[in-house]
C-alpha cells in the first residue's frame, strides 16, 4: 500500500498507529485482512524520516511506547496529501487506492470526493474513446480488435464502479 | 469553433413540474451552445433531467423559463403549428424505443417524415433508399420492424431521423435497448454521421456512447456540473492498462 494512503488517513487528526489501522480496517473490510499488521508502523517510521510526519511531544518526564506514539502531518506531508488527492491514477487505476483517497479526502474535509470522481472519470472516458476508436478502425476479425475489446470492457467496468462511487458520495453529502 | 454561430443555443433553461413543496426542478438553469458539426453527449444518472432537457431542446415540451435558439432563431414564442413544422424539418429524433410504425416497412418508416414535410413520393423514396444503404440496411428495405433485430430497428430509426436533412439530431439513450454488438453498429453510424458534419446531441448513461462525443457534459439534479472536451490521449498508454509496456 502506498505511503500516501497512510499520510492521507492522518490528515483527519493527529493519531496513533492503531487508530490509522482501525480507519483502514473500516474502509477495506474483509479486503484489508491480508495486510500486514506492522505495515502502518513501518510506513509511519519511513514517513517520519522523510519529514512528512512528526511525533507529538510526549507528556513531560515520560518516554513514549512505540505503539503509543501520536503522529501528525508536517507542512510537507500536508502538501503531499493535497498533491496526491488531485492526481488522477493512470495507466492502471488502483481500486483500493482510489477508494481510500475518497474516504481520506472526506474524513479530513480536504476535498469533495465527488469532484475527485469526476476528474478520474474524465480521464477514463478519454481512454475509452481512444480504445473504442482504435477498435472501430480495426478490420473485422482482427486479432488486435479482440484485445482492444478487452481494454474497452475493463474501462467500462471501472467507469461503472465510478458511477457507484458517485452515487454513494452524493448520497452521503445529502445525508451527513 | 467558438466563432461559428451555434446550431442550437439554450440559456437559462428551466422546466419545473408540480408546485409548492412538491415542486420538482427537472431542468434547472441549463446553458448550452452546440456548434455546427459538434457531437455533444449529456450524461447523468436516471432522473437527473437529461431526457426532459432533450425534449425541451427538440420542442417536444415547452420550458418553464429560458430561451432556445435554433440556428439563431428563437423557438420560444412560436406557435404550436410552427413548432411542429420545425420538429419535422429541422430536428431529427432518435429514441431508446425506436418508435417505428409496426405496420410499415423499413423504407416506408424512413420516408414518412419526408412525405409529411411535403416532398414528392419519388424524392422521399429515393432519399429513404439512400439512407437505408448508408446505415447498412440496403437489403432490408421491405422488411417490417418485427422482422428486424433491435440494432437494425434503431438504424432504421436513425435513417428516418435524417430524411429531412435536419440541422441537428437529438438522440435519447439510443443504445439503451441494444446488446453490445448492436451498440457498436450504432456507434459506428454516429461516427460516420459526425464525420459527414452532422450536428448531434446524445443523452445517455452508456459510457461507450458518451466516449464518442467531442464534448461530454455531466448532469445532476437538473443542472450541468461538469464538462469535458474529449481530446484524444495517447494510444500507447492503453497497453499499460492490460500489462503491456510501462515499468
Amino acid at each position: 500500500m502506498q505511503q500516501e494512503v497512510v499520510l492521507a488517513l492522518l490528515a483527519k487528526e493527529p493519531s496513533q498507529g492503531y487508530q490509522l489501522r482501525a480507519r483502514l480496517d473500516e474502509a477495506l473490510g474483509p479486503l484489508g485482512e491480508g495486510l500486514n499488521a506492522g505495515h502502518i508502523y513501518v510506513t509511519l517510521g519511513r514517513l517520519e524520516k522523510t519529514g512528512m510526519v512528526a511525533l507529538e511531544e510526549p507528556p513531560q518526564g515520560r518516554t513514549q511506547l512505540a505503539d503509543r506514539k501520536i503522529y501528525h502531518l508536517t507542512p510537507a506531508g500536508q502538501e503531499r496529501v493535497f498533491q496526491w488527492l488531485s492526481e488522477v491514477s493512470w495507466p492502471r487505476p488502483d481500486l483500493a487506492e482510489f477508494h481510500l483517497k475518497l474516504i481520506a479526502a472526506a474524513q479530513a474535509g480536504l476535498a469533495d470526493p465527488v469532484s475527485i470522481v469526476d476528474a478520474q472519470r474524465r480521464e477514463m472516458l478519454r481512454r475509452l474513446r481512444d480504445a473504442q476508436r482504435a477498435a472501430m478502425e480495426e478490420p473485422d476479425h482482427s486479432d488486435a480488435a479482440l484485445l482492444l475489446e478487452g481494454v474497452v470492457l475493463r474501462l467500462q467496468a471501472d467507469l461503472r464502479w465510478l458511477e457507484a462511487c458517485e452515487r454513494n458520495w452524493i448520497g452521503r453529502r445529502e445525508r451527513p | 469553433m467558438t466563432s461559428m454561430r451555434p446550431v442550437l443555443r439554450a440559456s437559462g433553461l428551466c422546466k419545473t413540474f408540480g408546485s409548492g413543496a412538491a415542486l420538482v426542478r427537472a431542468v434547472d438553469g441549463v446553458e448550452l451552445d452546440v456548434a455546427p458539426g459538434e457531437t455533444v453527449a449529456i450524461m447523468g444518472p436516471s432522473g437527473c433531467g437529461k431526457s426532459t432537457l432533450l425534449h425541451l431542446l427538440g420542442g417536444l415540451e415547452r420550458p418553464s423559463a429560458g430561451e432556445i435558439d435554433l440556428a439563431g432563431d428563437p423557438v420560444n414564442g412560436i406557435s404550436e403549428r410552427a413548432l411542429a413544422h420545425l420538429r419535422r424539418t429541422a430536428i431529427g429524433f432518435v429514441f431508446q424505443g425506436f418508435y417505428l410504425m409496426d405496420e410499415l416497412t423499413a423504407i416506408e418508416n424512413v420516408e414518412l417524415p419526408g412525405l409529411l414535410a411535403g416532398n414528392s413520393p419519388i424524392a422521399a423514396r429515393t432519399r429513404a433508399r439512400e439512407l437505408l444503404e448508408q446505415v447498412g440496411l440496403a437489403d432490408r428495405t421491405g422488411f417490417l420492424p418485427s422482422a428486424l433485430s433491435g440494432g437494425q430497428r434503431q438504424r432504421v430509426a436513425i435513417a428516418r431521423a435524417l430524411i429531412n436533412q435536419p440541422m441537428i439530431v437529438l438522440a435519447d439513450e439510443p443504445t439503451g435497448n441494444l446488446d453490445s454488438s448492436a451498440t457498436v453498429g450504432v456507434l459506428r453510424l454516429f461516427e460516420s454521421l459526425h464525420e459527414s458534419g452532422q450536428t448531434l446531441v446524445i443523452v445517455t448513461h452508456e459510457q461507450r456512447v458518451a466516449a464518442t462525443a467531442d464534448r461530454l457534459i455531466s448532469m445532476r439534479d437538473g443542472a450541468f456540473v461538469d464538462e469535458t472536451r474529449m481530446t484524444g490521449g495517447s494510444r500507447g498508454d492503453l497497453g499499460k492498462l492490460i500489462g503491456l509496456g510501462g515499468e
